[in-house]
């Protein structure tokens, strides 16, 4: 027979601060792993549609002729296959979420990679 | 004879986190027949795995359910090793446990919080998930998400957990062990508690068996089943005790979870004892070409993954069987001559997981 087992804890919770955070007067507790959202380093995406292929949740579109990336935020589950898989390695995992949105919509980003010129062969007669 | 009227329970209920539906026939108060109804939220994932490629559906998998979400992707990339002979490293397998274990110990503390709240209980049911806070961080702090992994990977695992971590992660271990301690001194000796759970919902050991009880429900009742004793991953190298109860009522089913929480600590300890150094990854090559049935323990019973390949990058058959659909008979038999005001605590006993068995 035990009653009012609760009560150490219970009392000793009282006395201590609260563990719960004002999120988001305060920052949400976050690690250099977390998962928050997919940023892209336009200036080397080389729009070779990895990222789009590999999605499970279809979130990405590429355009190779508009030079655009889209991400449909909504439907990103964060699960980081685009940023394992991108063989140029321009994709990154932010720790922070998203703002909340109001609308739906995509986010474009304009992709400004140019490719390199070739380096010129030298017309050297075979001897 | 006394009029039969029926009583609609859920899909919408407070004590239900997930939407089940009861038509309960009564007698005056007493509950003489149930029919359960399922199928609020199919979200047709077994179709999915013919339009996503084997390797990106391992987050699919791992989505199938909120709170075991790891063993999920765990055992869809288990059965597609086995049917692919790919040979995990030994390190792999080590961290799979070590996160299969957490998964255990954050469903078990989110279901006695809830279990709490169902008896009305809510300074426990706080208390459970302050505690269960704790591995959440470590979750989160080791793989990035705090209840979608995502670690899982066919040929072994994405991240890897350094020696030092392992180490801080195993003193960390005797503080969570305290804690969840004084909270299950509650669920076990307190006389309220005691008062509200026993002699509710009982089950018997033969009954339990011949409905299919899985799972801590079947334990609750002694039958000792539990699938880590099949020893796939690294489970055949660590010793897994198996918990159970014999009452076979809602406070046996409590106890045995209750205790598991301790099997898993433990299991977590040796598993980081044992682990050794190596990679964590094997390059796939290929594409799986036969079938596999990957059976795993959950911490809601047995989870069954049927996989069936033609050797293209699409599977052709994707099969689900979760713990909570075979305790549904089991359910039934226990609220059939219960009391209607007990309904809401038997149901919660069995720890039903909706979303996963509709998948």
């Amino acid at each position: 027979m035990a009653y009012f087992e609760m009560v150490k804890t219970a009392l000793r919770t009282v006395l201590q601060q609260p563990v719960t955070i004002l999120y988001p007067a305060q920052a949400a507790k976050k690690t250099p792993l977390s998962r928050g959202h997919v940023i892209i380093d336009e200036s080397r995406c080389i729009s070779c549609g990895t990222c789009q292929r590999k999605c499970p949740a279809q979130a990405i579109l590429i355009s190779k002729e508009a030079k655009t990336w889209q991400i449909d935020r909504f439907r990103c589950v964060v699960c980081n296959s685009c940023v394992d898989t991108c063989p140029v390695k321009c994709l990154f995992m932010d720790t922070q979420y998203t703002a909340p949105a109001a609308v739906k919509g995509v986010e474009t980003v304009t992709i400004t990679y140019v490719k390199p010129p070739k380096p010129e062969k030298k017309d050297e007669p075979k001897q | 004879m006394t009029k039969q009227i029926i009583v609609p329970f859920g899909p919408q209920h407070p004590v239900l986190p997930e939407p089940i539906h009861l038509d309960l026939v009564l007698e005056d108060e007493t509950v003489v027949d149930v029919i359960p109804s399922i199928g609020y939220i199919h979200r047709g994932f077994e179709k999915l795995v013919e339009k996503r490629e084997f390797p990106e559906y391992v987050y699919v998998a791992e989505r199938t359910c909120g709170i075991c979400s790891f063993i999920h992707g765990a055992t869809y990339c288990q059965g597609i090793e086995q049917i692919m002979n790919i040979e995990v490293p030994e390190r792999a397998q080590y961290l799979r446990v070590i996160w299969s274990e957490f998964s255990r110990l954050h469903s078990h503390l989110l279901w006695l919080g809830l279990f709490a709240d169902s008896f009305g209980f809510e300074n426990l049911f706080m208390g459970v998930w302050k505690t269960r806070e704790r591995v959440l961080d470590f979750m989160e702090e080791t793989t990035g998400g705090r209840v979608i992994q995502g670690t899982s990977k066919i040929g072994g695992v994405r991240r890897d957990i350094s020696s030092e971590r392992l180490d801080q992660m195993v003193k960390d271990l005797d503080v969570l062990d305290q804690e969840m301690k004084e909270l299950t001194t509650v669920f076990l000796h307190d006389d309220s508690v005691r008062h509200r759970l026993r002699n509710v919902g009982t089950i018997s050991r033969d009954d339990a068996y011949h409905l299919g009880a899985c799972g801590p429900t079947g334990r609750g009742s002694g039958v000792a089943v539990d699938a880590r004793k099949l020893g796939y991953g690294a489970y055949d190298r660590l010793n897994v005790q198996v918990v159970t109860d014999s009452c076979g009522d809602c406070y046996s089913r409590c106890a045995v979870r209750a205790k598991e929480l301790f099997t898993s600590t433990d299991l977590i300890r040796q598993a980081a004892k044992k682990i050794p150094e190596g990679p964590v990854d094997v390059k796939v090559t290929g594409a799986p070409d036969g079938e596999y049935f990957m059976r795993a323990e959950q911490p809601r019973g047995e989870l069954v993954h049927y996989l069936k390949g033609n050797g293209t990058r699409f599977l052709v058959r994707s099969r689900i069987r979760t713990p909570t659909l075979s305790n549904i008979p089991p359910l039934i038999k226990m609220l059939q001559g219960c009391e209607l005001a007990d309904v809401p605590v038997i149901v919660l006993s069995i720890d039903p997981c909706i979303s996963c068995t509709e998948r």
